[in-house]
């Protein structure tokens, strides 16, 4: 669990690893986009292409990125599976019936797409959280969000609160450890089997963490104004952003791929093999 | 003009609604550049309040703290005055702000706002005198308690104080992660000329500065060199323990064989073994 503290950064040199962190959230954001455009299982296997592709040029370890993808491939096929027995299609025969649940060709066909498109949703930004680590992402963030401080929005500030929470929850998780096995040693009924029982078992855990994260957080503030703090005023970084030439292309790339998705959705031109592969 | 003072300094705490704590009472002393000084006192003696004066986290209620003349009750000076004077605090966990030691580390120089190139200098320096560079990049979660202390110091140290404080910066650490800790402030000291002012309840620590400064219910009780270390009714009355040498060497002048005060093992085994006519060798 203190593992948290670098995320689940995964340490290697790829090029995945070196683009710049303000270029792959970009590109992140314009692929989740891209993402909803896709209907054809043609423009979905284009899409797939592509990430799978990603995955590879990161030099992550598969068995890596699957392993920390575990627990939403169980919601997602929990939920394909759900979207397959409950889609409803009067206009057509099912393909087989239990009481109230139907299948039908067209209810497969969705429900597929729908763990498709919910799988393609999560792969990349844990592609991206495998490949960048927190501080290059909150540092990332700052610097594109920057536009905002025109609104008054304190951006800097916000970029630090997102890196001093980062920062503290393995500390907090280590703390509630430590006050769970003190109240423990008191009695307190943690491994009740009743719910109410064990949520309220809880409120005397959560007191103290309050508490103690109340003082951390003085702390904390009494070392940063030690260290010459004063906000974003006249502050400058050790590790600046830099920007490559192959970020520039690989920005251009996806928006390349952006415009096929679009293509094969709108089928602008009436290509003929684009409507012959529309399912 | 000494480099940090204090004028009969008083400071109260609130406490309950109309009620507060004297935490210190007309406080006068100063500190020189390049003085290792021990501030020691007992719980509740104003030690970590007198810390908090010395930067200006807290501004006195009565009399002046200056730092090389500039008073820490005038806010426009707070932020040359934090430059000169550099803090380190008890709980390793509480004060670092990211989560690789490097970039912890360069969070004080990033706040002077100096050239990128000019902090990865003194990064790596600081670093360097404090031994972690090679834990540059990992993560503050992968150290011992000793460790994160030192990388703690290295973030004061890349601020280039004049002084630094150690507010009890050992009191957390096991006996090993003491001794790092207390390896490298005595070389920055030595080396480095920097002043140290270490706030400790730890005698054999205190015993290693060239002056002991005690306080007592807010007060300074005595200031002086090691000779404190002499003076038992001094301790008795303040509540505190003497060194563990000297009072193996009290217990052995009652039975009649005087070996002086020695301060570290190095003089107690000296001074033993001259006592019974052998040539003292140290350790």
């Amino acid at each position: 669990m203190r593992d948290v503290t670098i995320g689940q950064y995964y340490p290697s040199d790829s090029i995945v690893h070196r683009a710049d962190p303000r270029f792959k959230i970009v590109i992140l954001i314009l692929y989740l986009v891209t993402v909803f455009f896709c209907e054809s299982f043609l423009s979905f296997g284009f899409m797939t292409f592509f990430a799978v592709l990603t995955v590879i040029l990161s030099r992550v370890p598969i068995n890596k990125v699957l392993k920390s993808l575990k627990f939403i491939l169980i919601i997602l096929a929990f939920t394909t599976f759900l979207m397959m027995i409950f889609y409803k299609d009067p206009g057509n025969k099912p393909l087989a019936e239990w009481g109230i649940f139907h299948i039908y060709l067209n209810g497969i066909y969705a429900s597929v797409k729908l763990g498709w498109r919910l799988l393609l949703f999560v792969i990349m930004p844990t592609v991206l959280t495998l490949t960048s680590t927190p501080t290059e992402l909150c540092d990332a963030l700052e610097s594109l969000l920057k536009p905002l401080k025109l609104l008054h929005i304190p951006v800097h500030e916000l970029a630090l609160i997102m890196s001093i929470a980062l920062r503290l929850i393995p500390t907090l998780i280590e703390e509630t450890d430590k006050i769970i096995n003190a109240q423990k040693a008191r009695g307190a009924a943690f491994e009740s089997k009743n719910p109410f029982r064990k949520i309220k078992a809880m409120i005397p855990v959560l007191i103290p963490l309050f508490v103690s994260s109340f003082r951390r957080a003085d702390d904390l503030a009494d070392a940063m104004d030690s260290r010459c703090y004063r906000g974003a005023k006249g502050r400058t970084r050790m590790k600046k952003l830099h920007f490559h030439v192959g970020d520039v292309i690989a920005l251009l790339f996806w928006c390349a791929v952006t415009v096929c998705v679009l293509f094969l959705k709108y089928n602008w031109l009436g290509w003929g093999f684009i409507s012959a592969w529309s399912l | 003009m000494p480099f940090l003072e204090f004028k009969n300094v008083g400071y109260s705490y609130i406490s309950g609604e109309d009620d507060y704590i004297r935490a210190l009472d007309s406080v006068s002393f100063s500190v020189e550049r390049g003085e290792f000084v021990a501030l020691v006192g007992c719980n509740g003696s104003g030690k970590s309040t007198l810390a908090r004066l010395c930067n200006g986290l807290i501004a006195p209620d009565d009399g002046r703290v200056t730092v090389d003349g500039d008073d820490t009750s005038d806010k426009s000076k707070l932020h040359g005055i934090r430059k000169k004077i550099g803090v380190v605090f008890q709980n390793p966990d509480n004060q670092m702000v990211t989560t690789v030691v490097e970039d912890d580390v360069a969070f004080g120089p990033e706040n002077l706002g100096l050239p990128p190139a000019e902090i990865r200098e003194r990064v790596d320096l600081a670093l360097k005198s404090v031994g972690m560079s090679e834990y540059a990049k990992s993560g503050p979660f992968r150290l011992s308690g000793g460790q994160k202390q030192r990388v703690a110091i290295a973030g004061v140290l890349a601020i280039k104080p004049e002084l630094m404080i150690l507010d009890e910066a050992t009191g957390m650490l096991d006996p090993s992660g003491r001794r790092e800790v207390m390896d490298v402030v005595k070389k920055l000291n030595r080396e480095e000329n920097m002043a140290v002012v270490m706030i400790t309840h730890f005698m054999e620590e205190a015993a290693v500065a060239d002056r002991i400064i005690i306080l007592d219910k807010g007060r300074v009780a005595a200031d002086g060199g090691r000779e404190l270390f002499e003076d038992t009714a001094l301790f008795d009355r303040v509540g505190l323990e003497l060194p563990v040498y000297v009072r193996v060497a009290q217990k052995l002048k009652e039975k009649g064989l005087d070996i002086g005060c020695p301060l570290d093992i190095t003089s107690f085994v000296e001074n033993t073994a001259s006592a019974f006519g052998g040539k003292g060798r140290g350790v």
